[in-house]
């Protein structure tokens, strides 16, 4: 069979449609497109997107399996490394990881790893109508216990192989909804919230008990923890909390970090007002800071709350932009309007303390920095103003730091991330750390696979004692 | 898990409830928070922790919109269906000497854990607590009990002094005091760290922003304080009244009044049907 070389595309909503609405954007694979996506698949001896997947998923055996349309046997392989297709099949910044080494992109597109990982996680979902009933096998339970700080994908990944080793994990998560990043920050458009629900419910039917409404550090702190019993702590509590630009008039009432945008949105549903109880200002003109997948989210979901211009100001070029080229390119389609090469200098207000108006200034690039992207430099007298009743700020997050503050002895990086070494562990015999809260913010797959790597070494730890 | 055991109307609009939350009652201080949500698509609301007794909390707030009606209207037996904490830094409890608290209308109840502590620690406690009129007063027994003397002023002058606690304070700082703590309406902590400034006597305000998540990831509730964002939820919620720019927070505390009325409204009309 000849080989195809473009990559068989997957349908869509169309951007007029789904700009005013907050179902899903792509509506994934009929069986005929993923049999025929799944068979780009050279079934290459090297197998390089292997290596390419930070949780090494045996990507060529699941493809392999969908070709031959024994669904069952494609997601057993899947969930031998990754227990979340669903998400990472929707979220994964393929492009960068496994499908940046496929064989057949060398000719034509890589094969389309991440809609074939989505494509088995659907048919799954929609078999088990919503409800996963899988049984795996358990070795006796050892009667240990381990606590899990946060709920996002590094804690979910983490309490399943505990579990699994046949031990109780118990995950504390300060919000009243599991999840993490998945749950609050993400939005419905891009990852549905019954997937994320499904998987949670799928844990608990494992055995990994949730307590929502606790937070670590302030309800108990780890040493508590151990006093209560638990034989090892880990923590994946995340980089949640949101950096500001400092400059003038950031406080003015209109101006959101993209979390507390995204949490109001997703988690609350604010969407839902009033319906639901938590109000959001619905901006007409708005004005999101930044360039990676936060902005894009914050951007797009402005425009579904009613945005009639959404500005996207990020101070580099469209090449240096952290998201992944699918936002970039579903924020485009929507008419997200792209203000590249500026930089926000100050907001100015009106009497009544609402912001009318940001202040930018036009941005060249200059040398390569650190990160070898090319630094930004400003142009002088080029500040230009733009009219606005809403702004997201959405450079960046950190560590939380609640944890760090309240645990004598962790040791602590420059930026608040928890220092911990490539197997997890940390400065603290018996506790273990992963995930965001470790490598600052990054990505759901390198999350999840921090928190099976911390497993191992916990089911280490507890065995021998070290 | 979050039974309302005890429920008190302690005045007009003014609600005492006494919650079982095993996980925050035995670690609770004075000048900690709960945020706690009424209902399945409930707002998450920050309240004071104005007592603990072994498993159980003590809220007093005061109705105002939805999410504090709603509350009000659950019963004993009840159950709450969120309630997060303690959250928040305690309050710098130490021996400072002579300290006044200056309490405000429902901030009188924030104001009890902190004097019981600041007497306990061994400081001479005045408080002024200020009421709207004679009706609105409550806990001024348990205020009495947390202090060595206590001024009660109402603004009709129904009861004790007329006038604003501020008029109470200006006589007392005639007298060598070493610290202020205040809670209450934002425009009433102003006036006070107004006056204190001008004296130079250290005064602590517990904000009262608006807030989301309460840990430190959201900014909802940031304030300027000397010139510097902060967080109330995580580096409050007490600071420095010298240093807070009070009237950004008020400003800030209007953002959604448009659709705190859209939701009240909807409430009284659901409500009525
Ligand atoms: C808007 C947005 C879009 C993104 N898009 C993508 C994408 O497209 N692809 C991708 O791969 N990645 C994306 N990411 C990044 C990805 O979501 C994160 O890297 C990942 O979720 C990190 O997982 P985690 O388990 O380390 O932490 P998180 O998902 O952040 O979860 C941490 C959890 O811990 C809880 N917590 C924190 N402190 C405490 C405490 N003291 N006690 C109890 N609980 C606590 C928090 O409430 C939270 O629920 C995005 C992130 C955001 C914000
Ligand atoms: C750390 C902290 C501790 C608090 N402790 C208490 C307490 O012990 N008892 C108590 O009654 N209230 C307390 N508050 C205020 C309380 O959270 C609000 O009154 C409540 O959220 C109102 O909810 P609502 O839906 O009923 O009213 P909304 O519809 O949200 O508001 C109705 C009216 O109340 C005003 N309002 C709303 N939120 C606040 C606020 N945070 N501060 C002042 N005015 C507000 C609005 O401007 C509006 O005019 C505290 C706030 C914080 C941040």
């Amino acid at each position: 069979m000849k080989l195809i070389k473009e990559q068989i595309p997957m349908k869509e909503q169309p951007p007029e449609v789904r700009k005013k609405n907050f179902e899903e954007v792509p509506l994934g694979y009929t069986k005929e497109e993923a049999i025929l996506e799944a068979s780009r698949c050279i079934q290459c001896p090297v197998h390089p997107c292997v290596s390419g997947c930070p949780v090494h998923v045996d990507i060529p055996a699941f493809i392999k399996a969908i070709k031959e349309d024994k669904l069952q046997s494609a997601i057993d392989i899947m969930n031998e490394t990754n227990l979340l297709p669903g998400v990472t099949g929707r979220i994964c910044p393929q492009e960068d990881q496994c499908q940046a080494l496929c064989v057949v992109g060398k000719v034509g597109d890589p094969v389309s790893i991440g809609r074939l990982e989505r494509y088995i996680a659907d048919w799954e979902f929609n078999k088990n109508q919503g409800k996963k009933r899988v049984s795996i096998s358990k070795i006796d339970p050892t009667g240990r216990s381990v606590a899990l700080i946060g709920s996002g994908p590094a804690s979910l990944s983490c309490s399943v192989d505990l579990v699994k080793m046949g031990y109780s994990a118990t995950i504390f998560e300060a919000f009243h909804k599991g999840g993490g990043v998945l749950t609050y920050g993400i939005p419905e458009f891009r990852l549905p919230k019954r997937i994320v629900n499904y998987e949670i419910c799928f844990l608990q039917e494992l055995g990994v008990s949730f307590v929502f409404d606790f937070l670590v550090g302030r309800t108990a702190t780890i040493e508590d923890l151990f006093k209560r019993g638990f034989s090892a702590v880990f923590i994946g509590s995340g980089a949640g909390a949101p950096q500001f630009m400092r400059i003038e008039g950031e406080n003015l009432d209109g101006i959101y970090s993209a979390n507390e945008y995204l949490t109001r949105v997703n988690l609350m549903k604010a969407f839902k007002f009033p319906e639901f109880d938590t109000p959001i200002k619905k901006g007409k003109r708005v004005a999101v800071i930044g360039g990676g997948n936060v902005a894009m989210d914050a951007a797009r979901t402005s425009l579904r709350m009613g945005a009639e211009h959404v500005y996207l100001i990020y101070r580099r070029s469209r090449n240096e932009m952290p998201a992944r080229v699918e936002e970039v390119v579903h924020a485009e389609e929507e008419g997200i309007e792209f203000m590249l090469l500026t930089n926000p200098v100050k907001y100015i207000g009106d009497e009544k303390g609402f912001v009318k108006q940001v202040e930018c200034l036009r941005m060249t690039l200059g040398e390569e920095d650190a990160s070898g992207r090319k630094r930004p430099v400003p142009i002088e007298g080029s500040e230009f103003r733009i009219d606005i009743d809403q702004a997201i700020v959405a450079i960046g997050t950190l560590p939380n730091p609640i944890i760090s503050i309240t645990t004598p002895g962790l040791s602590i990086g420059r930026q608040g991330e928890i220092l911990a070494d490539a197997d997890g562990n940390t400065s603290i015999k018996g506790v273990f750390a992963g995930g965001d809260i470790v490598t600052g913010s990054a990505t759901v797959i390198t999350a999840m696979g921090a928190g099976r790597t911390a497993a191992a070494s916990i089911d280490r730890y507890l065995k021998e004692g070290s | 898990m979050f039974k309302i055991v005890r429920k008190n109307i302690l005045g007009p609009e003014i609600v005492q409830m006494e919650i079982e939350a095993k996980n925050i009652a035995p670690v609770a201080k004075p000048g900690q928070f709960v945020i706690l949500i009424v209902h399945e698509k409930g707002e998450r609301i920050p309240l004071t922790i104005a007592d603990r007794d072994n498993d159980l909390i003590t809220i007093v707030f005061q109705v105002v919109g939805k999410t504090t009606t709603l509350l009000a209207k659950l019963a004993e037996g009840d159950f709450l269906c969120n309630v997060v904490g303690p959250l928040g830094n305690p309050t710098d409890i130490e021996t400072f000497g002579r300290v006044i608290c200056v309490g405000g209308g429902i901030g009188i109840a924030p104001v009890y854990p902190i004097a019981r502590a600041l007497k306990k620690k061994g400081n001479e406690v005045i408080s002024i607590i200020g009421y709207r009129s004679k009706d609105y007063v409550f806990w001024e027994e348990k205020i009495r009990s947390a202090s060595h003397r206590v001024i009660v002023t109402t603004n009709d002058g129904s009861y004790g002094f007329k006038g604003f606690v501020t008029d109470a304070l200006k006589e007392m700082l005639n007298e060598h005091i070493d610290r202020v703590f205040t809670i209450g309406p934002t425009i009433m902590m102003r006036e006070v760290s107004k006056l204190t400034k001008e004296r130079n006597i250290k005064t602590v305000a517990s904000l009262n922003s608006l807030m989301v998540c309460g840990m430190g990831m959201c900014g909802t509730c940031r304030v300027r304080v000397g010139g510097e964002t902060k967080f109330t939820c995580f580096d409050g919620p007490d600071f420095d009244g010298h240093l807070v720019d009070f009237d950004e927070l008020i400003k800030r505390l209007d953002t959604y009044k448009e659709e705190e009325r859209i939701s009240l409204e909807t409430l009284r009309k659901e409500i009525q049907i």
